[in-house]
């Protein structure tokens, strides 16, 4: 480590040319003159525009150069897995929709998922595909939450309105199925909660038929946009083997171009009867596991979600919605982990049951805590301008984090 | 491989080191002595035919009436798709258990977390300090015999402002 105030002579610093500035050949400036630089803490957070939420980063930084950056979490903490020990197992559904409150549906799935194999109980086929579908619409919603941000935080604004646009009539489905827009307690342990109102299903439809073409629209706006390329690629770069080791998963896993999806190793409701694709990242602007990778992987999926809607939409079955279970759930003695695929990664949910009506222990992992903390060994060595890129392509949500 | 083919293939390698097994329940998984846990998390990383390379979470659990506390590792293997979970358990009073941060780097926040909710002490982790609760917190929520602070720094609580 050099000493403070002493010049720099082997920083490896990159520093763009802004004339020429080519991706992948930028000049390293060798100085070794009278150019002094001093370390300096910077506090990122809890409230800065760009942290998406309420958290802290601890930036130790020489000049431009990022030496160390520390998350400090827990500013959302609101003690999850504590009330889940004092409510009844039905009870805690809406506590869930507060994790990831941008993919509520999500989140219901998982905890529901996780109760019934606890307790032995199978969903209807009906409530099944209503499952995939209302998982998926939210996957699509979540992630144009993403696309819109990711804009914003690259400096464009328009597709922060163009992502809210369409996420909007996402919402309407939503409110014409169970009454809500964010936080939906829609699906139930058994099923879901209420069947799909008339006409849901060609609604669906229509708004899949206005929704595909739009995805072109996404990627001439912003995808393939110079200089969002410029800022994205090849900046925060994940090898595959660092993603698995630090229990990465989502879209930040499989940017990093490893092929794992829950919904294709472990397929749980009908998913294994739906055609779809992973995607991955392929290193199309850079190398593989950079930050526009992370960003398009989402753009692919919207694609495949949407491609799963319409399956699932033209195979729903009749008959119930949910299953019959007991008011008061008595789970038999046991535990279970369980785990989803939710928009942002593999949602889990470890319950211990003692064979009462309120879970003994009530463990949920959430994937952007796992993905949050592989940010240090990301950001290290990167330029102070390349943090709200690399945290807004990992995109996490804070409610998930601190449960 | 299935569950009773993983905890063979643990039990062969270690013997003594898997205290009991649970494979015909939900949620299959063997009970490794702290002493052996290092050793074992390896071997289940390394392992050519377990190759349990990711980390998917590790829960704490509070038995007081056993006057224990659990530590539950949740794997599964990228390769080859298939899930074990292993249980550390380790005594009310003292519980300390070894770190396997540097086995899954992911282990070093989850290990935070169990030892900021329940006060798990995981020897040889890199920054055991709490995650989620401020620094100054006393004590440990998740514990069951946890009693709610009536303020926290001249904060009044909600249980006491609403009782």
């Amino acid at each position: 480590m050099r000493e403070h105030g002493q010049p720099i002579t082997t920083p490896g610093l990159v520093i763009p040319d802004p004339v020429n500035y080519d991706i992948g050949r930028e000049k390293v400036v060798e100085t070794d003159s009278d150019l002094r630089t001093e370390e300096m803490l910077i506090n990122m957070g809890p409230q800065h525009p760009s942290t998406h939420g309420v958290l802290r980063v601890m930036l130790r930084t020489d000049g431009e150069l990022i030496l160390e950056a520390t998350p400090h979490i827990g500013y959302l903490h609101r003690c999850a897995e504590k009330i889940g020990e004092n409510v009844q197992y039905h009870q805690f559904v809406p506590y869930t929709d507060r994790f990831d409150y941008l993919a509520a549906m999500n989140n219901n799935l998982a905890y529901a998922m996780a109760v019934e194999k606890l307790a032995g109980i199978e969903a209807p086929k009906r409530a099944q595909y209503i499952r995939v579908i209302v998982a998926e619409l939210n996957r699509i919603a979540s992630h144009l939450v993403m696309f819109g941000t990711y804009g914003l935080d690259m400096g464009a604004f328009t597709p922060f309105i163009y992502g809210f646009r369409e996420r909007e009539l996402i919402l309407d489905l939503f409110e014409a199925a169970c009454g809500a827009r964010l936080t939906y307690s829609y699906v139930t342990i058994g099923g879901v909660r209420e069947d799909l109102p008339e006409g849901w299903v060609r609604k669906a439809g229509e708004f899949l038929d206005y929704f595909q073409p739009k995805i072109k629209e996404y990627n001439d706006l912003l995808s393939y946009n110079q200089i969002f390329i410029k800022r994205t690629a090849n900046v925060g770069v994940i090898p595959a083997d660092r993603a698995i080791a630090y229990g990465l998963s989502g879209p930040v896993l499989r940017g990093s171009g490893v092929k794992w999806d829950l919904r294709k190793a472990t397929p749980d409701l009908v998913y294994d009867q739906l055609e779809f694709d992973i995607c991955v990242g392929e290193g199309r602007m850079g190398q593989v596991g950079d930050s526009w990778d992370r960003y398009f992987v989402r753009i692919l999926e919207m694609v495949q979600s949407a491609r799963i809607v319409r399956q699932a939409l033209a195979k729903l079955p009749s008959g119930d919605y949910r299953a019959k279970v007991p008011r008061l759930l008595k789970p038999p003695p046991g535990e279970v982990y369980y785990e989803t695929e939710n928009p942002r990664g593999q949602l889990g949910f470890y319950i211990v049951s003692d064979g009462s009506p309120v879970p003994y222990r009530l463990k949920a992992r959430g994937p952007s805590f796992c993905n949050l903390s592989i940010l240090n060994e990301v950001a290290k060595d990167c330029l102070l301008g390349d943090i709200p890129a690399i945290l807004g392509s990992i995109d996490v949500v804070m409610g998930e984090v601190d449960r | 491989m299935t569950p009773q083919e993983i905890c063979k293939r643990l039990c062969d390698r270690f013997g003594q080191g898997v205290l009991a097994t649970d494979i015909a329940g939900k949620h299959p998984h063997a009970v490794v002595a702290p002493d052996a846990w290092r050793a074992a998390a390896e071997f289940l990383r390394d392992d050519p035919e377990l190759k349990f390379d990711y980390l998917r979470a590790v829960s704490g659990v509070d038995y007081p009436k056993e006057s224990k506390l659990v530590s539950v590792y949740d794997l599964i293997s990228t390769a080859y798709r298939h899930t074990f979970a292993v249980k550390v358990e380790t005594p009310r009073e003292n519980p300390h258990i070894p770190s396997v941060a540097g086995v899954w780097p992911t282990a070093e926040w989850h290990e935070r977390e169990a030892y900021d909710l329940l006060g798990i002490v995981y020897d040889g982790h890199p920054n055991l300090t709490r995650i989620l609760l401020p620094e100054d917190w006393q004590g440990h929520p998740l514990r069951k015999d946890y009693v709610f602070p009536k303020e926290y720094n001249g904060i009044p609580c909600a249980s006491t402002v609403n009782p």
